[in-house]
Parts: C-alpha cells; structure tokens; sequence
C-alpha cells in the first residue's frame, strides 16, 4: 500500500506546542519549495551531482512527513543521481506531487 | 552547557534548537547555516558542544573538524547512516544521530554528552589535584634546562631573587618566585606556611609551636598560615 504523509513525527516533537507546529511547517514548506525547484533546474541541467544533493535534502523532508516507503526511494534515486543515471526519477517526481499537495492542504 | 548547531537545512535547525530547548542544561548560544561561518565564531568564541551536519556543500561536517584545534564535543547529525565509520576517527564525537531525529534518540545522545562532559571536568580537576608520578617541571640552571619531579620535593625556600628547591636527591638554587613555583605545584600536596616557605605536607615529621621539622630542616610557621595547616593535617 502506499504511504500517506502524515504528522506524527511533528506532533511527537511539539507534545502540543501549536505555534511551534506551524513554524516548522512554515519552515518546511518553504525550504521544499526551494528545494524541489532547485532540483527541476538542475535535472534540466543534467547536472548528476548537484541533483543528488537536492534528492538528500528533499528525502529529510520526507521522511519528517512520516513517508518511509517514498524515503527508501529517494535514498536510491539519490544513489543513482551519484552514479550519472535518473532511473527511478518519474517515482521520485510523483513523491514530490505527493508531498507538495498534502502542503498545500495544511 | 552552551552549544551551537550548524546545519544548511533550516527546518533541521528548527527541529534540533526545540529539542535542546527541553533541556535545563542546553542553552543554544548560536546557530549557523555554514561550517564557513562557524569557524569565524569559533575563532573569537568557545563553546561546549557542538551539533554538526555532516552533508553540507563546500565545507562538509569531517572538513570542519579538522579544522579546529581544540574541538569541543560533536554531535554528528545526518540523514546518512553511510559516514557513522568515519566518526569513530574523532574522539571528540560522542553520537551520530540519523535525522529525523526522534526525541527519545536525542535523549540519550545528551546522556552521552553529560557523561563525557562530567568526565572532562573531573579529569581536568584530578590533573590539578593528584598529579600522576611522572608530573614534574623543569628549571633553567646554568643555561640549562632541569627536570625536577614534583613529589621529590619537600621544601622550597625564598632567597631574594632565588628559590632554593630541596629534593631527594638533589638542591637546586633557581632564579624564580615563590609565587612563581608555588602555581607549579599541585595545592592538596603543597603549602606555603611561611613568606619564604613551601613545604611537602607529606614530608612533615614534627610540629611544634611555631616551627616544622621537614626530612632534616626546621621550618617557620608564620601566625596567619598555622591554622590552615593544622587543617590540613590528619590529626588525631
């Protein structure tokens, strides 16, 4: 089954703090959205190595989001990116879909 | 215990200062979004701890290590568990913490820290107070530098611009201070009982009235170093 984003790791960090919950996730969204352009630029650029230092910083966000499964994915896409070939980038893009829409609905 | 994080990911900056903030004894003094700019602060500030990510563009977490000559305790924090051999080349590392970092984790790694930081403290205070057997100092004589052994001394004396050292096996006349030697030697073994004197409370056969007897030497006790000698004196 795939996973579905979710807040667990956040509200285990905030014991309840709201105003510290919705700073995170300010930071978080805003760094993503940093982060996943930068990534499309790069891929357009075929630039392998710089790609795959997006893929690193991306799959922390992931795996705060609590997708395990997506991780293990990125983990490997940023892997291959090391290693000059984008197998597993349609996944990874549809990760990236994944995550910006369950954002945009926080 | 004040510490500084260093990571080029906000939001792990975010999560790593709010989980210091549930410490009593964390106070996070800075935090920087390069290793660049960490060793300009570093440069002019200490800091006790440090919790430092490894993935960093240019300047990667091992880099920076290096780079400091006197590295206080690190924290690695990645979200590689790849590198966790490289760490063990560094004793200053205490934990390498896999991101997300969870609470629990970060908890124990902070045990850690307390525990090594306790022992720095206590082997810093230890070297002060019990020196081991090979602790000794040298002396310039004659153009020519002396090692004397500490616990060979038993008595050293004030004579103008001179200190006169008296030890097992040897006297040496040095152009010192009191003041001087007295900072070389370790507080719990020495005591200065007169202006002109310093002896090895160890050595001490005797006591009477105003005076000590010291291997073959009697030594004065001026009035105002005689209590604190008396304390320091196993008495029965």
């Amino acid at each position: 089954m795939e996973d579905q984003p979710n807040l667990n790791y956040i509200n285990s960090l905030s014991e309840g703090d709201k105003s510290f919950e919705m700073k995170l996730l300010a930071i978080i969204k805003k760094e993503f959205k940093q982060e996943k352009n930068t990534y499309y630029n790069n891929t357009k650029n075929n630039n392998f190595k710089l790609c795959a230092e997006n893929v690193h910083k991306i799959k922390h966000k992931i795996s705060i989001l609590g997708l395990e499964k997506s991780y293990e994915i990125a983990e490997q896409y940023e892997n291959n990116l090391r290693e000059g070939n984008y197998e597993l980038q349609n996944k990874f893009s549809d990760i990236l879909n994944k995550v910006t829409n369950y954002l945009n609905k926080l | 215990m004040n510490c500084i994080i260093i990571d080029d990911e906000a939001t792990s900056r975010t999560i790593i200062g709010e989980l210091c903030s549930n410490y009593n004894n964390l106070n996070v003094v800075e935090v920087f979004s390069n290793a660049i700019e960490a060793i300009k602060y570093l440069n002019q500030n200490e800091t006790d701890l440090i919790f430092l990510d490894i993935h960093m563009p240019d300047f990667n977490g091992f880099d920076f290590i290096r780079t400091l000559k006197n590295p206080p305790i690190i924290i690695l924090t990645t979200a590689d568990a790849d590198f966790a051999i490289n760490a063990f080349e560094y004793d200053c590392i205490v934990d390498y913490i896999v991101k997300p970092i969870k609470p629990k984790r970060f908890s124990k790694s902070i045990q850690k820290v307390e525990a090594k930081f306790n022992e720095e403290i206590s082997r810093a205070t230890s070297k002060k107070n019990n020196p081991s057997v090979n602790d000794d100092f040298y002396v310039n004589i004659n153009k020519r530098l002396i090692k004397i052994d500490i616990q060979s001394i038993y008595l050293v004396e004030a004579k103008g611009d001179y200190i006169y050292l008296k030890t097992d096996n040897k006297n040496y006349t040095v152009h010192s201070t009191l003041k001087k030697i007295e900072e070389k030697l370790p507080d719990h073994m020495f005591l200065k009982i007169h202006r002109s004197y310093i002896i090895n409370i160890n050595r001490i056969i005797d006591i009477e009235d105003n005076s000590v007897l010291i291997e073959k030497d009697i030594v004065p006790v001026s009035r105002s170093n005689r209590p604190e000698l008396m304390k320091r004196l196993n008495l029965l």
